[in-house]
């Protein structure tokens, strides 16, 4: 029988990421994610593996930019304020091509804001957020089990693409306790790391940069990035469906939001509304095909989110022509009630 | 015959591209030879900073780094955590290292980190086009400092090697010059000795190097090599602040 244990989020992630193999770990203290740094101060040593409290989040996207240039599976993790320090340095992970896997444990914002969960940073997180036309590959986990299971996901993406990944989660999906299935570690098949700087022995030097001043150098290398985020919509976008067969309202929500959405379709089922859920897991890439598809029978959606309006704006872009698309905002402070959502869903169904 | 100069193996058969008498030609030589003299170019990594240091990868013939600007010695910090047993040095200029990477060279030396720091000073950002740093000197004009840099506006030029050998984790901390040949053979032991702290696993080492930039200081070489002597090197004493005689700290 599977191991079941039961934990907090934030644990979950930092247990998914040591199965990965992460060895590799460079964080700075911001609340609600601290139990990651304080797990891997603990557990890294029991691994050889490394540790480092560094002195910014700037500094920590840099470390790991070093391992990562050295071969090592490296991660850090951070909440909002963290995050836009880390651009600069998500952007040259991007453009260097290297695998990162970075945690944001989404607080409240703009500004110091709140330590309160938020969906707030969706669109720094799924449009790049750095300088320059680049994406990383964005996981929303939305239970305890997803925290670990997505990155051991996330490790793998970040080698399969050579690029960053995001695990977009928020202070809710942090701090939750649930039951947790200690799944193994099943790796994808990935390519070799060819590219890893060691020392040129017995071969070429290598370069990792993102400098690129020759005549027409930039241009390739831009359409290069380009064909690999086509390849990651191809190949790697996940979405969940609940309820959704003859719904004729679909919410479409991740995360924290999602869950609550769920309570609030089983209130509405009760009730007899014929409610369902698309609940995206990749945020970049966007499942935008399979809610085009659903778009083609259902016509009515209602975005939710923990923010005032961010991942509505993708729902718009994919689904059909004819559909409308509502929204229900919940600004930070506390996650929404399911009762407070089956109110909204009434009112668009 | 006997040949006794030639390009060091460490450093690729193309031409520099820097201005005429800028010393980061040379500066790039010394430390490919330090790499040469002890046979470690097949295991070191450089980690390139941003200005005209970036092109280190366009002449060292090993592995290289590029780092955002001012983050080289994390991104230092990170390559040697992952390979203890290769050789990592970053190369940095004043803007890099002591303007905007203040605090990833202040608290990468702090930890520390088994790793060297080449350090190049010329008292301005050469390649954005001559602007002023925080080694510019007082009374020096720059194109932001257009009537010469004034303490009451700008403070006062930064002494970087004096403040990293105040830190208990720096192991080797030295301030050398270029502009005379015997000023070059102490700049060349010392690179050597830097190297060769890591090799030891002695920590932290980091050679400042006065260089000129003639260019950006609108002197020929001759005149700027002149300044180095008159108006650096009192500002800027030549000298070794810190040599750790054992691992006492690790």
């Amino acid at each position: 029988m599977e191991k079941r244990l039961f934990l907090r989020g934030n644990h979950a992630l930092a247990i998914g990421a040591i199965k990965a193999g992460c060895r590799f770990y460079f964080g700075y203290p911001i609340t609600p994610q601290n139990d990651i740094p304080e797990f891997f101060s603990k557990q890294m040593v029991k691994v050889e593996g490394c540790f480092i409290q560094a002195e910014s989040e700037v500094a920590s996207i840099n470390m790991i930019l070093g391992a990562s240039a050295a071969g090592a599976r490296a991660m850090t993790s951070s909440s909002s304020p963290g995050l836009s320090l880390m651009q600069e340095g998500l952007s040259y992970l991007a453009g260097s091509e290297l695998p990162a896997v970075v945690v944001n444990i989404n607080r409240s914002g703009p500004g110091l804001g709140g330590i309160s969960a938020s969906q707030g940073d969706y669109f720094q997180a799924t449009r790049g957020g750095g300088h320059g036309d680049y994406r990383t590959l964005v996981l929303a986990p939305s239970s305890v089990q997803e925290m670990h299971d997505l990155t051991l996901l996330a490790f793998d993406l970040a080698d399969k693409y050579r690029n960053p990944v995001i695990i977009l989660a928020d202070a809710v999906l942090g701090q939750i306790q649930e039951t947790m299935v200690d799944r193994p570690y099943q790796p994808l098949e990935l390519p070799p790391k060819d590219w890893i700087l060691a020392g040129a022995s017995g071969r070429d030097p290598r370069l990792i940069k993102s400098l690129y001043l020759k005549e027409g150098e930039m241009e390739r290398h831009n359409w290069k990035l380009f064909e690999k985020y086509q390849r990651m919509k191809r190949e790697d976008v996940r979405h969940e469906n609940y309820l959704e067969e003859e719904a004729e309202l679909i919410i479409v929500s991740f995360g924290t939001a999602a869950r609550v959405a769920k309570s609030a379709i089983r209130l509405a089922r009760a009730e007899g509304l014929k409610v369902g859920l698309f609940r995206p897991i990749t945020l970049f890439p966007f499942p935008e095909k399979a809610l085009f598809d659903l778009s083609q029978r259902v016509k009515r959606f209602l975005t939710i989110e923990m923010n005032t309006g961010q991942m509505v704006e993708d729902v718009k872009l994919s689904v059909a022509r004819d559909a409308d698309v509502h929204f229900y905002g919940h600004a930070p402070g506390s996650p929404p009630a399911p009762e407070e959502l089956l109110n909204a869903l009434k009112k668009v169904y | 015959m006997k040949q006794v100069f030639k390009r060091p193996r460490s450093l690729k058969d193309v031409s520099f591209h820097f201005c005429p008498g800028c010393h980061h030609g040379t500066i790039h030589r010394l430390v490919a030879e330090a790499i040469d003299y002890y046979d470690l170019r097949e295991r070191t990594i450089g980690v390139a900073g941003v200005g005209c240091s970036v092109f280190v990868y366009e002449y060292f013939d090993i592995d290289v780094a590029e780092a955002p600007h001012g983050r080289a010695p994390a991104v230092a910090t990170g390559l040697k955590r992952a390979l203890p047993d290769r050789i990592v040095f970053t190369y940095q200029g004043d803007g890099d290292l002591a303007s905007i990477g203040m605090s990833e060279i202040v608290h990468t030396a702090n930890r520390g980190e088994n790793l060297t720091v080449i350090f190049v000073n010329n008292t301005v950002y050469g390649m954005t086009g001559g602007q002023m740093a925080p080694t510019t000197l007082l009374g020096q004009p720059t194109t932001t400092s257009p009537y010469g840099r004034d303490f009451l506006q700008n403070g006062y030029p930064i002494r970087m090697a004096e403040m990293i050998a105040t830190l208990e984790g720096t192991s080797f901390c030295a301030r050398v010059a270029l502009n005379t040949p015997a000023n070059l053979m102490k700049a060349k032991k010392t690179v050597r000795r830097a190297f060769e702290m890591q090799m030891n696993n002695m920590g932290f080492s980091f050679v400042e190097l006065l260089a000129s930039c003639p260019t950006n200081w609108g002197m020929n070489p001759l005149k700027a090599n002149e300044r180095v002597e008159k108006e650096l090197i009192p500002y800027f004493p030549l000298g070794t602040f810190k040599e750790r005689k054992g691992t006492d700290h690790q």
